[in-house]
């Protein structure tokens, strides 16, 4: 079932004559991992704006076409009525953490709903175990770590429960351990919460394991919609830029010299799999 | 050219950052310092060009103790360019923030004309040469920084995280750049997590560990210890792991990048390249 669908949407920040995105249309199953990825500038925050209603109704300007998620019509829902169903989490932790707990970041969104303490109370210690954070339930937000903070964001985000989960290149700031731990959050929520994940991202050695659905934009337009493997290892994907997984990168240059490896790899494990194969098979 | 000896520096809140670096970079070497977010990189970077005076050790630039020497001096030899452009940039125009340090330097008029041309042309932005650099997006205002630094030619660049924000194609320009910088002889050093930026480079490489240097090395011999890159709180390359995978078939396994990857198989199953 279809968790978001946009029909020829298009939209231009006011004040610019041209669009951020423009005639799109794509359809998201509910539970689905996505990496949405691109160029920069390639309208990838603009569209992920549109999930949860900041565009139009933060933003202003027209949003034109249709657009559905979680079953509300987006121009016609308040940005908080879509808040509770579609949580983002941006590339830098700060601009979202402010309280003086990590305990009471995590509650804040809850208690603007007008939830009961009680209720609250679960929530929050709900979120804080899926995220891992119980032991920082006390500390000061800004004393954190870049990964323990983008941990926090995470939880204040999962705590509303939502059915989608929108993370705007969430691991820049990070060093590659923490970023590694932030991707596996993630795909433990969609894993067993099936909330559904589109994650923007550049650096996609390290995520693309997790994704059943790549979708790549380029100037405004989505180029590719489908599947990670068929997508990465395309002409098209080469030609835009987009910086596929190594192994990926590895699997192709063996193509061209001859040497078919069983299915296009994304990532270390099955690439070293595919290559003994290979290797063995070459030995006998 | 660069040289710190038991260097230790302590921020006025209390924050030890460096307990203890000796470290020595020769002229035309390429080195990226990587570690965990906090671990003290940028802090003993900042000592290279004398924005920083070490508490305690030394930190010498061409034999001379960056204590004697003004940070401007300093600065003809050994050029920052900041993580972030919005702490570099200020003036009204891509030539004007290109025309700044030159001016400040003392060169002439014509020099400087000279210089800014070369410098744009390099970078790819003589089309924004009269735009504000606020009109530009990240990656541009990114290139402006190190044009601005290119321009008056240092011996010495220091580029602290180059990579966050840039896209691949981007970040296969950058990377590019830095490797025909450094072949023409400039030392680099590069302040960064993006281990796959590291691979495809190949400089020396620096691990910090809570203000400390845990190894340094070739890039293949430290990116391959799992130990210490672990330590380091990074992950191995994807290519280095899938060798790891096929250590017990006799693969060697200090392979960090896609081209020496793919040699090695062909010439395992012996296809002409």
């Amino acid at each position: 079932m279809a968790i978001i669908e946009a029909k020829g949407l298009a939209y231009a920040y006011p004040g610019r004559t041209n669009h951020s995105i423009k005639d799109l249309s794509i359809t998201i199953e509910r539970g689905e991992f996505v990496i949405l990825t691109g160029p920069s500038g390639c309208g990838k925050t603009t569209l992920c704006r549109c999930f949860n209603g900041l565009i139009p109704h933060f933003y202003d300007g027209k949003l034109e076409g249709d657009l559905t998620v979680a079953g509300l019509n987006v121009p016609e829902h308040s940005i908080s009525e879509l808040a509770s169903r579609v949580g983002l989490v941006f590339q830098n932790p700060e601009n979202q953490l402010f309280a003086l707990s990590v305990e009471k970041d995590v509650a804040f969104g809850l208690e603007n709903l007008g939830m009961p303490r009680e209720e609250i109370r679960k929530r929050v210690d709900w979120a804080l175990k899926m995220t891992g954070i119980e032991d920082l339930r006390d500390r000061a937000p800004h004393e954190l770590s870049g990964g323990q903070q983008q941990r926090v964001a995470i939880a204040c985000v999962l705590a509303m429960q939502p059915d989608v989960m929108v993370l705007d290149e969430p691991t820049s700031f990070l060093d590659p351990l923490g970023a590694q731990r932030i991707f596996e959050v993630i795909n433990e929520l969609n894993k067993k919460l099936g909330i559904t994940v589109i994650l923007v991202e550049h650096r996609l050695d390290l995520a693309s394991k997790y994704a059943d659905h790549v979708i790549i934009m380029d100037k405004g337009e989505i180029i590719l919609d489908g599947e990670p493997r068929k997508i990465f290892d395309s002409e098209e994907a080469r030609l835009i830029g987009v910086g596929v997984p190594k192994v990926t990168r590895l699997y192709q240059f063996l193509k061209e010299r001859g040497v078919l490896l069983g299915r296009v790899p994304v990532a270390s494990e099955e690439a070293s799999h595919l290559l003994r194969e290979v290797l063995v098979r070459d030995r006998g | 050219m660069i040289e710190v000896k038991d260097l230790h520096f302590t921020y006025p809140n209390g924050v030890e950052a460096l307990r203890g670096v000796s470290l020595a970079i020769s002229d035309g070497e390429f080195v990226a310092i990587m570690g965990q977010n906090g671990a003290g990189k940028t802090t003993l970077v900042k000592h290279f060009n004398g924005l920083l005076k070490p508490n305690k050790g030394e930190a010498l630039v061409d034999g001379v103790s960056t204590k004697r020497v003004s940070v401007a001096q300093l600065a003809r030899k050994v050029g920052f360019v900041f993580q972030n452009p919005d702490h570099q940039l200020f003036c009204e125009t891509v030539e004007e923030e290109i025309s700044f340090a030159l001016r400040n330097f003392g060169f002439k008029e014509t020099t400087i004309k000279r210089r800014v041309t070369w410098a744009l042309n390099l970078l790819g932005l003589t089309q924004y040469r009269k735009t504000s650099p606020f009109m530009l997006s990240g990656g541009e205002r990114k290139r402006v920084a190190l044009a601005s630094v290119l321009a008056w030619n240092p011996e010495v660049v220091i580029l602290d995280e180059p990579t966050i924000g840039q896209d691949y194609q981007q970040k296969e320009t950058l990377r590019q750049f830095i490797v025909q910088l450094n072949a023409q002889g400039k030392t680099v050093v590069v302040v960064t997590h993006d281990v796959e930026f590291v691979a495809e480079c190949g400089p020396r490489v620096v691990l910090m560990l809570q203000g400390r240097i845990l190894a340094e090395g070739k890039a293949e011999e430290v990116l391959t210890n799992l130990s210490l890159v672990a330590q380091a709180s990074i992950v191995p390359p994807q290519i280095t792991q899938t060798f790891l995978g096929l250590a017990d078939l006799g693969l060697p396994t200090n392979v960090i990048n896609v081209h020496d990857a793919s040699r090695i198989l062909l010439n395992l199953l012996e296809v002409t390249p």
